[in-house]
């Protein structure tokens, strides 16, 4: 029954190209988008453990400490990603393994997924850091005046009450963050990094079937991305229980 | 479902009196020390030779960014409108090209419009005999229609909110004062829409200048081309990237100049 | 909050667990396919006439090898950085490249020629190409050997990979691309390459063209430079490098 509706689309040559096994480069395909995925969720996290101590930092750090994340945000939102990850991908691996070789340890050598985790990191840190100090700073004051006046350690403050109560406010920014993340990752197919773009390209090369594959690729980005907006909705659903309803508050 | 735009960005930096405090000054002192060494200690010797071409490329990157920018936000307009008021017939495939535009990367499509149509054109002969071939040849027009659509996708969705955002009594006012329909939309619908997508309308710009380097990867030489043949030529790696950065943050600057130029210009009277 | 706790664990524990060996040498080549000499199959394994003149040079010096793809473009800067150890994939001894990376000796030697459609008259010549479209591939000899003789009357676009340049001279957005002639073997023989012809190989200029194709490696790295060299004179005394050779080649590619 599929089989007579494909032959009949005339999609037999397309189903071949993309089958799972060689000598179909579906498995390819497959293998980029999880090497994608993994770097994605890695960045994303990097980027919210820097976002983190950037918000806290431009909220509540000295005046040297928030004008240093200022130009740290202000530069990474305003230099294409696609320069930052050829400066920081080069440069970076250069100059952590100078700064080790200082401090008197070897030398390290970073994986392809590991220093492209590190670079959108970076990129995602930057925007994580102003997602959640606009969360932070939705977080009622009376709510953190409360937990102070009860001589809460500033740590304990911030895991109690600061980030629960945030993330209901956090959650869109964050969901948009990672969607970014995992296009991001596309560009990492420039340093030539195999996630999914760049094995979209290697198969389109080989077989110049270039319409088949990029818009499987682009039918698999896409999954992603539906799939992700479905799972953060449950999620901002999730943080936001117990909250009245509150019709056309934002 | 969610929806999914990029995060806006603006920069309100604080009157001069207040930004010069002692500790930007000494961080001022600190930067311009870096400066000062980068141009001394650093490589800069090719730049003489280059600078023809790098401006050539830096004003390719302007134009592509200014020209895709605008046809964009044109495009962007229907689809705006499309999703918030139109019926189903036109909402459904306006919302669709906008998802799809924005859970794919850009370089995707750039790739699959210039190679995808590419591996296409000997297929059909008659594509070499007709007049648009001289354009259809240079890898150009594939980069605006890319950058055009890209843009359209992300300021599509801002446009739906701003669309849905005007207050019904003025279009009700309107329409009772008997004003025929397009009218009604240019001098009331379209203008207030147009001034409550401004503010994010300039951070848009901006994330579509971190997008246009990519273009370069299809054979057009934009000022991260240029970059890319400095680094081949002399094998010079470091220097001709920071610069590349500053470049960048000079235009991202000037963007944001503009449109807070722009949204000064226009009287903030929102219902 | 216990989600990014997993996921930081899971970061660490990637970063940890890819980080490679250190004795390893690490062979550099373009993530972009260069048939024949590397290209991935459907598998993604690597394959071709380089990638089993590297595992015998490997074999042959006892070196414990490990292919890594990156991207041409980026390659000499991966090296300087310490991401790859050595480039083995058709890079040609110059001098420009010379100033800044070491060379191994030269493991093949083939001519430059410029490939056009059959209807097209081109000569491989200034005069020959002026007022046409050259396709080149980025980081090339032939985009430094274009840009060099060619360009100004006429008009050069740079390509990531040669493959794309030549899907562009299929599709007729060039007039004619520069390569290595035995790249070009395998496009002429494809159905799409069917279009196209070689017009002739460019005049030799030893200085940009270079003589040879060696293994890059770091100026300091010596001790791998003599390794590679002893392992390459190897299997070309006993007869490996021709037995590999043989199965992708019709012609000697050695060189003089």
């Amino acid at each position: 029954m599929i089989d007579a509706l494909i032959e009949a689309l005339g999609l037999g040559r397309t189903v071949e190209l993309l089958a799972l096994s060689p000598p179909g480069w579906g498995g390819n395909l497959l293998r980029g988008l999880v090497a994608s995925i993994q770097i994605a969720l890695g960045a994303f996290a990097m980027g919210l453990v820097i976002g983190l101590f950037g918000a806290w930092g431009k909220l509540y750090g000295g005046p040297v400490t928030r004008d240093l994340l200022a130009v740290y945000t202000t530069v990474v939102r305003a230099v294409p990603e696609l320069v930052l990850i050829l400066i920081l991908y080069y440069a970076g691996t250069d100059l952590l393994n100078r700064a080790l070789m200082a401090v008197g340890y070897g030398r390290v050598e970073l994986s392809g997924v590991v220093a492209g985790i590190g670079v959108l990191g970076i990129v995602q840190g930057a925007y994580a850091t102003e997602v959640l100090r606009g969360a932070i700073q939705a977080v009622p004051a009376g709510q953190v005046e409360a937990g102070r006046a009860f001589g809460m350690p500033a740590l304990m403050l911030m895991r109690r009450i600061v980030l629960p109560a945030m993330l209901p406010f956090a959650i869109p920014g964050l969901a948009n963050l990672w969607l970014i993340a995992t296009k991001d990752t596309a560009l990492l197919a420039v340093v030539g990094f195999a996630e999914l773009t760049l094995e979209t390209r290697q198969a389109a090369a080989a077989t110049r079937h270039y319409f088949t594959f990029f818009l499987a690729a682009g039918a698999l980005y896409l999954t992603v991305t539906l799939i992700s907006a479905r799972l953060f909705g449950r999620l901002e659903r999730w943080a936001r229980r117990g909250e009245p309803d509150v019709a056309g508050a934002r | 479902m969610m929806r999914a735009g990029r995060p806006a960005m603006r920069f309100r930096p604080p009157p001069l009196g207040e930004f010069l405090r002692p500790h930007r000054v000494v961080m001022l002192l600190i930067l311009l020390g870096i400066v000062a060494w980068c141009a001394l200690n650093l490589r800069w010797h090719w730049l003489p030779r280059y600078s023809d071409l790098a401006l050539q490329g830096l004003w390719r990157t302007i134009w592509l960014l200014a020209l895709s920018c605008f046809l964009g936000f044109l495009l962007a307009v229907p689809l705006g409108l499309a999703q918030a008021v139109g019926p189903r017939v036109l909402a459904v495939p306006a919302r669709a090209f906008c998802t799809v535009i924005r859970g794919t990367p850009l370089l995707l499509q750039l790739w699959l419009i210039y190679f995808g149509l590419g591996s296409l054109f000997p297929q059909y002969p008659w594509i070499r005999e007709s007049e648009l071939w001289p354009y259809l040849r240079e890898a150009w027009p594939y980069a605006l229609l890319a950058l055009t659509i890209s843009f359209a996708g992300y300021e599509g969705e801002v446009m739906r909110g701003a669309f849905k955002s005007v207050p019904r009594g003025q279009l009700e006012a309107a329409r009772a004062m008997g004003m025929p329909r397009l009218t009604l939309f240019r001098r009331v619908w379209l203008p207030q829409a147009v001034q409550r997508a401004l503010p994010t309308l300039g951070g848009e710009t901006v994330l579509q200048l971190k997008g246009t380097p990519l273009v370069a990867t299809i054979t057009v030489v934009d000022i991260y081309a240029v970059t890319a043949r400095v680094r081949q030529d002399t094998f010079i790696i470091y220097e001709p990237l920071l610069l590349l950065t500053v470049v960048y943050l000079m235009i991202a600057g000037l963007i944001v100049l503009f449109f807070r130029w722009l949204e000064g210009r226009i009287p903030q009277r929102l219902g | 909050m216990k989600t990014t706790a997993w996921m930081l664990a899971g970061a660490a524990a990637l970063a940890l667990g890819t980080a490679a060996q250190a004795d390893t040498v690490r062979i550099g080549i373009a993530a972009e396919p260069y048939p024949p000499f590397t290209s991935p199959d459907a598998a993604g394994n690597w394959q071709g006439w380089e990638i089993d003149i590297i595992n015998a040079i490997c074999e042959a010096a006892e070196l414990d090898c490990e292919i890594v793809p990156t991207s041409w473009d980026g390659i000499i800067p991966a090296l300087l950085g310490q991401q790859i150890d050595a480039i083995m994939n058709s890079m040609s001894i110059t001098e420009d490249r010379m100033q800044v990376i070491d060379f191994s000796d030269p493991y093949y030697n083939t001519p430059t020629v410029i490939v056009a459609p059959k209807d097209i008259d081109i000569t491989p010549t200034p005069g020959g190409l002026a007022g046409r479209v050259l396709g080149v591939q980025v980081a090339t000899i032939h985009q430094t050997y274009a840009q060099e003789y060619f360009e100004g009357d006429t008009t050069l676009r740079i390509y990531q990979t040669q493959d794309e340049a030549n899907q562009d001279l299929y599709a007729g957005r060039i007039d004619a691309t520069q390569a290595d002639s035995l790249a070009m073997e395998a496009f002429l023989e494809s159905a799409e390459g069917q279009c196209c012809e070689i017009k002739g190989a460019v005049e030799h200029d030893e200085r940009i063209l270079g003589a040879g194709v060696g293994a890059g490696i770091r100026k300091e790295d010596t001790e791998l430079k003599e390794a590679i060299n002893r392992g390459l004179a190897q299997i070309l005394e006993d007869g490996t490098y021709d037995a590999i050779s043989e199965q992708y080649f019709t012609v000697s590619i050695y060189g003089n």
